[in-house]
């Protein structure tokens, strides 16, 4: 029980509608957690029933060991010290970056509320145009100012929903890895929401994939993308296809490419019909292989191109090749397979 | 430190072809740019409603012999000191009167709290004068309220000290009861409209409710309730009605008596020249504050303000602070005036009072559509080419509702009159008609005297309404290739929707309720439900003019519940996210 954030069992519902089902996890003290999951999947819901904003049906928010919400328990939002940063920012209009700042600090003695302001000010380089109001800041500046805010009355937990959705997306994975910086500097304790797998991979230390209100795995991003629990997140995570096939062993499955073998048993009997995950980087393109597929489509990605390929079968794999491999369409081209982690769902 | 760039430049580059041919037609029949275009109708329709005002302003440059001197000598420090404390006790009693029931109907819910949102507003229906005259009718010594007293303690008249309604403070009372709705309106809108994140932000720094409402709702408000308290400061300089029956001497009683006792229609001018350096105080004071932060939402996203559930003595007290408004403001009053008119009503329908009720919604309901519309046509040049014109075109039509009535009638009948006599001889010499008083003898010039005034109230609505819409949504329709008045129709109307009824309605009960400019410009024969008030009540016949000022408050009731239907529908976007 030493996790700082602790959500067990949480359901939220409107009405006769469940939003959150039976979500449980955990986060411990300065590490970065992530909800990711298409719109409307209930991550925001389900962030701001942390942030207080929405009562749970069932189970329960701890913070710090201490119970937050429940079905018969909320503590106010303005009592929790959980800071939060809008989607669009939603900085006061009224006041100036500092101002903003300050705001949360209005119960700090005045040296030390000074010396706060100050240091959030330094950490996230806001001393510009500190004296400037939000409509005379640029998008990345607010955010700055928004991140600043929340995290000034040091929070237990600082919540972020969507908070790159309003930025460049050249820029999103670079400041997403500034903000992470920054955040692990402070070693705040983060819950982030976003849309975006490569906005969680950039920031995030744990990840959690929700879809319809359900939890379905909560990792790390390694194994998200190489041991996903259900065929839902393998599809959701990177790129990749199924391919039929057929179990051999608890270790073993034999498809139209060989028989791929793994390090972990995947829990089909043998003679099992299963579906087993293809990633692109799974494929590799070897001009001596004499297992041959043909080019349907290709995107090129500056260092590599991404081939789609048909199998003799007519089944499609994606594969990764090194961008001076340039074949024409419907060329026949050798692949062989490379795989470290066999992954096989019914 | 105005940072908004102009508009880019409208270029025609019509979709699809680069000559289109509705393009190069657009630009062959008309010298202008659509935006200009705008500019121009704003400019040349200030310019045509401030020719009361300048009428007044030019007559400072005229020598209206010793009437000034003796006006400086006498009563002009009387004048000034009772205005300046009519306003100051209006303003600093009507702002908490609208704030605060404003915010607690907003954010809580305690018994009988969604009545009191619209019921709040009932005291809009009121005119000042009717109010003045009903407290005095329930005041008097031979009142209700005394009556009771003398029979309570067996006093005699004379035995007792009673206050004397028919005073400054009376006054203030008086105008602060039926003025307060515009306070409470605008910045009722102003906490519904606002982005419920703003809120919730202020929650997760720690802001209880208190601070949340000092620090973040109430300066974000703050434009809007501006806007109200400077319609009610200006109201309440511009008020005839109480002020003649209470006998208080302040700028426009003394414009009247100058003009009417005195004989000067100059130096009545010229009061009323001196009482519009007040008003511009005013103007000029609302529009720095305004400035000091561009008060864009910043949030584009929308969660409706949860209203919390008040307990015990707290239920109990917000209670109580919402009904005392309306209590004094519209239920007493009301009461009074039905009680008087039961006594009064058989002698008072006849085919005359039908024909005066009609008049009267009629006028009020040309004035306030022409009103929205030319509104639209100012607030939306303003915003398509900000600068010094468009601004002070603006700043002109506000003029106009600080201006009484008194002196908008004399700026309108002198051109008028003149106007008239011109096209008589015209029309005589090329047709041989006499067309006698073709404008100032017809509703034609009560018309333009109400738009003249009240034009600044649906002026001021549209432009706080335009304010809710940011320049990029402008962009994106254009860029969706709407334009011009597709764009005000389209994207605008629907979001300004609130707005528009708001001004339109406002501009309707006031019409209803103008006194003293329809006194003086009305047509021979012509009668309105509020002459007819004025007219029963100078006659100490207050039981009479019951009827007719009855007759007032309820039309005035109907726009009022359709308008708070209207504002608490119009929040953006009802969305409950996920």
């Amino acid at each position: 029980m030493s996790n700082k954030l602790e959500v067990k069992s949480l359901t939220v519902a409107y009405a006769d509608k469940t939003i959150i089902d039976d979500v449980s996890f955990g986060l411990d003290k300065g590490l970065i957690g992530c909800l990711l999951g298409p719109s409307g999947c209930g991550k925001t819901t389900l962030l701001r029933t942390i942030a207080g904003f929405e009562q749970p049906a069932g189970g329960e928010i701890r913070i710090s060991n201490t119970c937050f919400s429940s079905a018969r328990t909320l503590i106010p939002v303005e009592q929790r010290n959980v800071g939060m940063v809008f989607q669009d920012f939603a900085l006061f209009p009224h006041l100036t970056a500092r101002d903003n700042i300050a705001f949360g600090l209005h119960k700090s003695a005045e040296p030390a509320r000074r010396a706060r302001i100050d240091e959030v000010i330094q950490l996230l380089e806001v001393r510009d145009f500190q004296d400037r109001y939000p409509h005379q800041l640029s998008g990345g500046q607010q955010q700055r100012v928004a991140i600043a805010r929340a995290i000034a009355p040091r929070p237990e937990i600082l919540l972020l929903d969507e908070p790159f959705s309003n930025m460049d997306i050249e820029l999103r994975e670079q400041i997403a890895r500034e903000i992470r910086k920054i955040l692990k500097q402070d070693n705040m304790t983060t819950v982030l929401v976003t849309h975006n797998q490569l906005e969680a991979f950039a920031m995030a230390d744990e990840i959690g994939v929700i879809q319809n209100g359900k939890l379905l795995q909560w990792d790390n991003a390694f194994d998200l993308y190489h041991r996903p629990a259900c065929a839902y997140v393998a599809n959701f995570i990177g790129e990749g296809v199924f391919l039929t096939g057929t179990v051999l062993s608890e270790l073993a499955v034999e498809t139209e490419l060989g028989v791929i073998t793994g390090a972990r048993e995947h829990g089909f009997a043998p003679n099992d019909q299963v579906l087993v995950l293809i990633r692109p980087d799974d494929i590799i393109h070897d001009d001596n292989s004499s297992l041959t597929a043909t080019v349907l489509d290709k995107a090129f990605r500056g260092a590599e191109f991404l081939y789609t390929l048909a199998l003799p079968s007519g089944a499609r794999v994606l594969s990764l090749a090194p961008s001076h491999h340039d074949h024409a369409m419907k060329e026949a081209i050798g692949i062989r397979l490379e795989i470290d982690h066999l992954v096989a769902f019914e | 430190m105005l940072t908004s760039a102009p508009p880019a430049p409208n270029l025609h580059i019509s979709s699809g072809n680069a000559m289109g041919a509705s393009a190069t037609a657009s630009l062959k029949l008309f010298p202008f740019s659509p935006p200009q275009r705008w500019v121009v109708a704003a400019v040349a329709m200030s310019a045509v409603m401030s020719i009361p005002v300048v009428v007044v302003l030019a007559s400072v440059f005229v020598s209206s012999g010793d009437v000034w001197q003796h006006l400086y000598e006498t009563v002009l420090a009387d004048y000034v000191v009772n205005s300046l404390l009519l306003m100051l006790g209006v303003g600093s009693l009507a702002l908490p009167l609208g704030v605060i029931p404003a915010w607690l109907v907003t954010m809580y819910r305690f018994p009988f709290s969604r009545q009191l949102e619209w019921a709040l507003l009932l005291p809009l229906a009121i005119p000042a004068y009717i109010i003045a005259y009903t407290y005095t009718g329930m005041l008097d010594v031979a009142g209700p309220v005394q009556s009771w007293l003398r029979e309570a303690f067996a006093w005699q008249y004379g035995d007792y000290w009673f206050p004397e309604i028919r005073s400054l403070p009376g006054a203030i009372l008086m105008l602060s009861l039926v003025l307060y709705p515009y306070v409470y309106l605008l910045a009722r809108a102003a906490f519904i409209e606002q982005s419920a994140c703003a809120v919730e932000v202020a929650r997760t720094l720690g802001a209880g409710p208190g601070r949340a409402f000092f620090k973040v709702v109430l300066p974000l408000a703050r434009p809007a309730i501006f806007a109200g308290l400077s319609l009610v400061l200006m109201e309440a300089l511009a008020d005839y009605g109480v002020v003649q029956y209470f006998g208080v001497t302040t700028f426009t009683t003394g414009i009247f008596k100058t003009w009417f006792g005195l004989g000067s229609s100059i130096a009545a001018a010229q009061l009323s020249a001196l009482l519009m350096c007040f008003v511009l105080f005013l103007i000029l004071l609302e529009n720095r504050s305004r400035r000091q932060a561009r008060y864009h939402h910043t949030s584009t996203r929308y969660g409706r303000l949860e209203p919390k559930r008040l307990h015990n003595w707290h239920k109990l007290s917000a209670l109580v602070i919402c009904v005392l408004p309306v209590l004094f403001g519209f239920i007493l009053p009301a009461g009074q005036l039905l009680t008087w008119a039961m006594q009064t009503y058989q002698d008072s329908i006849d085919a005359g009072f039908l024909i005066l009720t009609g008049r009267s919604i009629g006028l009020a309901f040309i004035t306030a559509i022409l009103a929205v519309a030319l509104a639209l046509v100012v607030g939306y040049a303003k915003r398509l080419q900000p600068g010094l014109t468009t601004s002070s075109a603006n700043r002109l039509l506000s003029m106009g509702y600080a201006v009484p009535g008194t002196v908008i009638a004399i700026g309108v009948l002198l051109p008028f009159t003149w106007l008239d006599r011109h096209i008589d001889r015209w029309l005589g010499v090329f047709f041989g008609i006499e067309s006698g008083l073709l404008l100032s003898g017809t509703v034609t010039i009560l018309v333009f005297a109400y738009l003249a005034r009240f034009l600044a109230i649906s002026v001021n609505a549209v432009d706080a309404g335009l304010m809710k819409i940011k320049p990029s949504m402008d962009e994106a329709g254009r860029s969706a290739g709407i334009s011009g008045l597709r764009l005000l129709r389209q994207v605008h109307a629907p979001i300004l929707r609130g707005s528009l009824l708001t001004a339109m309605l406002l501009v309707f009960v006031d019409v209803l309720k103008e006194l003293p400019a329809t006194l003086v410009l009305r047509p021979f024969n012509f009668n309105t439900l509020a002459i007819r008030t004025y007219e029963l009540a100078n006659e100490e016949r207050l039981a009479d003019a019951a009827f007719p000022a009855l007759a007032i408050v309820l039309v005035g009731i109907l726009p009022v519940i359709i308008l708070s239907h209207s504002i608490s529908q119009s929040c953006p976007g009802n969305v409950k996210q996920t």
